[in-house]
């Protein structure tokens, strides 16, 4: 239905299908040679991993571990190059999207913190990325962020680069990095309060005027409600 | 010792006193030079700040953040096909090139995928941003050189390039042109021979570029062997892009990883510098807007008929998962780590844009190089504000 050339000359242009199909097991293949390879590399530092089958391979590892295990990807494996590092606060949003009236009783909302790929015990986690620029194959590393403490090792001394990511996240995360040599403000000034990519920094622009956003899907005219709304746009 | 009179003799101790009294005075301090945030070389709104020795540089800081616009935060409460308007203004002179990873991301987490003559058209588009945001570097070039001539055939030239995205998309500059599943609307009739005719163009441009700057006796004296980045400090950094390719990195993402776009269809050549200064830079843009127009028309060539829109739903609900994609963007390497936990919109999304990086090595960069240098690097760099700041 997709393709409406002849499928006896699409060979220039075949179907994408095929050959991901084809593609998958193999990258599969490929990132389970790559996990057992960092299992052997890391030990005991590694605590959970996932693999996002032919995209990404999700590797967590200890919090201490954080930056030892970088350095020994890094020498051993060949993961040399630093792609971002950054967090991710996994308390759902208190406010929602800012789309309910102010005026009416506040919402119950669901507050249970759930990781993502390769699970987690904290609130907050930090996650980079690093590539091995020989065989253009990435991966996502992991780690929780301690509770009380939110301090994780810095990565400055393994990758220079992550210099500026880490005080990005610090200034938007509150995580402090050990280790970092110049923790400053990155974007806000430097007296400014909070930090603004936490879940429960509220969003003040969505405070004061909610959003309309939702109410501009209204239902087809002519329509049913129920089925325009599993309907296709095209 | 040569006899002199009592009145060359009185002048020359005046000037040896003089030359003394010039001494003491220029017995040089440090001195604070503030170049930006609202400075001509600076594109914007960036600012160095760069402690100077006389004319070398000791250490030099750039200051982001007078651009931050938090789209990290505003992507939380908007809805998928929401965000495509918010990460267009990231690089707001390839802003289509900004929408294709996020929606690609969007898309693998649905387990969908465009259709091909959608993927097509998406990489068309995809690299007439890139002509026209690297059109404007190599014309801007010549200017933070001192040749005004370049600009005004950058801006002359882009212009046709913004019209082919503006005909097919409607935007000059902010395209919100993809969607999940696929593209809002075909190609309008007549614009595949305009785009030809416009590639054409295009390598006129270049050409003109190339016999004015690259071979000029002042354009090499200020650019060769000039903010020379090895390649292990370019890995380190995370620079991506040009940048990386012309310290011997033969590292594409349009070549090197899968993804359902149309680039792995047509022979094109990825091109490396081995030098890693400045000239290696710009010189490795040139020839990537080039071969840009060699894809651009061999994509043409070979352009399925089909719908560009694939089945979704009205009300899209991404699965919950996590998804990354990173495409080669005309900055370098854009890309979108997006959190989804089935929502109408994202939980979180990581902006990985490529100036963030590309700009952290200028500390270790501008280290002891002299002032009028630092405009040259930071143009060779090439960095967009918004980019940087997101």
């Amino acid at each position: 239905m997709l393709l409406p050339l002849q499928s006896g000359k699409a060979s220039p242009l075949s179907s994408p299908t095929d050959s991901s199909a084809e593609a998958t097991p193999r990258q599969d293949a490929m990132r389970e040679q790559l996990l057992s390879d960092i299992s052997a590399c890391l030990g005991s530092a590694l605590v959970q991993s996932h693999i996002n089958v032919g995209n990404d391979l999700c590797v967590r590892v200890a919090t201490d571990a954080w930056a030892t295990s970088a350095a020994a990807l890094k020498t051993s494996l060949g993961f040399d190059y630093f792609c971002f590092l950054s967090a991710i606060d996994w308390l759902p949003s208190p406010f929602g999207k800012g789309e309910e009236d102010p005026t009416a009783e506040p919402v119950e909302r669901d507050t249970e913190i759930k990781q993502g790929l390769a699970g987690g015990e904290t609130r907050m986690q930090v996650f980079a990325r690093i590539v091995n620029h020989r065989t253009h194959v990435g991966i996502t590393l992991k780690t929780d962020v301690p509770d009380a403490t939110p301090v994780v090792p810095s990565w400055v001394s393994v990758f220079t680069g992550a210099n500026w990511h880490e005080r990005e996240a610090h200034e938007m995360f509150g995580i402090s990095f050990a280790g970092h040599p110049d923790l400053r403000n990155m974007y806000l000034p430097t007296d400014f309060e909070g930090h603004p990519l936490r879940k429960d920094f509220p969003l003040l622009a969505r405070m004061v005027k909610p959003w309309p956003g939702i109410v501009d899907v209204e239902p087809l005219p002519g329509g049913g409600d129920e089925d325009d709304a599993e309907g296709s746009a095209e | 010792m040569t006899i002199i009179g009592d009145r060359q003799q009185l002048a020359y101790i005046a000037s040896q006193a003089a030359d003394a009294r010039v001494n003491v005075e220029l017995e040089t301090e440090g001195m604070t030079l503030n170049i930006g945030p609202q400075h001509p070389a600076t594109h914007g709104t960036l600012r160095i700040i760069a402690r100077l020795d006389g004319e070398q540089v000791l250490w030099a800081e750039p200051s982001c953040g007078y651009m931050h616009r938090g789209y990290e935060k505003l992507t939380e409460v908007r809805t998928f096909p929401q965000v495509t308007a918010l990460v267009n203004r990231i690089d707001w002179l390839g802003s289509f090139a900004n929408e294709v990873p996020f929606i690609l991301a969007a898309e693998q987490l649905m387990e969908i995928e465009a259709p091909p003559r959608a993927q097509w058209i998406r990489t068309i588009l995809f690299e007439l941003s890139r002509i026209a945001n690297v059109s404007l570097f190599l014309g801007d070039l010549g200017v933070q050189l001192g040749a005004i001539t370049p600009v005004f055939f950058a801006f002359r030239d882009r212009e046709y390039v913004l019209n082919l995205i503006e005909g097919a998309t409607g935007g000059r500059f902010h395209p919100n042109f993809d969607r999940i599943g696929g593209l809002k609307d075909d190609l309008p009739a007549g614009w595949v021979d305009e785009t030809r005719a416009v590639m054409k163009k295009m390598r006129k441009f270049c050409d003109e570029i190339e016999n004015l700057l690259f071979g000029n006796e002042i354009f090499e004296s200020r650019t060769r062997g000039i903010g020379v980045i090895p390649r292990d400090v370019a890995l380190q950094y995370g620079m991506s892009g040009a940048n990386l390719r012309a310290s011997g990195v033969d590292w594409d993402l349009r070549r090197d990883q899968s993804l359902p776009m149309a680039w792995d269809k047509v022979d094109w050549k990825v091109w490396t510098h081995l030098d890693g200064d400045s000239y290696a830079r710009c010189w490795v843009r040139l020839q990537e807007t080039r071969e840009s127009t060699f894809i651009v028309e061999r994509l043409l060539d070979t352009l399925p008929s089909g719908p560009v829109m694939t089945k979704v739903p009205r009300i899209i609900k991404v699965p919950a998962g996590e998804a990354w994609v990173s495409t080669e963007n005309p900055l370098g390497e854009m890309g979108y780590y997006v959190v989804s936990k089935g929502d109408l919109g994202p939980f979180r999304v990581k902006i990985r844009s490529a100036s963030f990086n590309n700009i952290s090595i200028v500390p270790w960069l501008l280290k002891g190089v002299y002032v009028p240098d630092i405009i040259t690097i930071l143009a060779s760099l090439y960095f967009i504000l918004g980019d940087i700041d997101r």
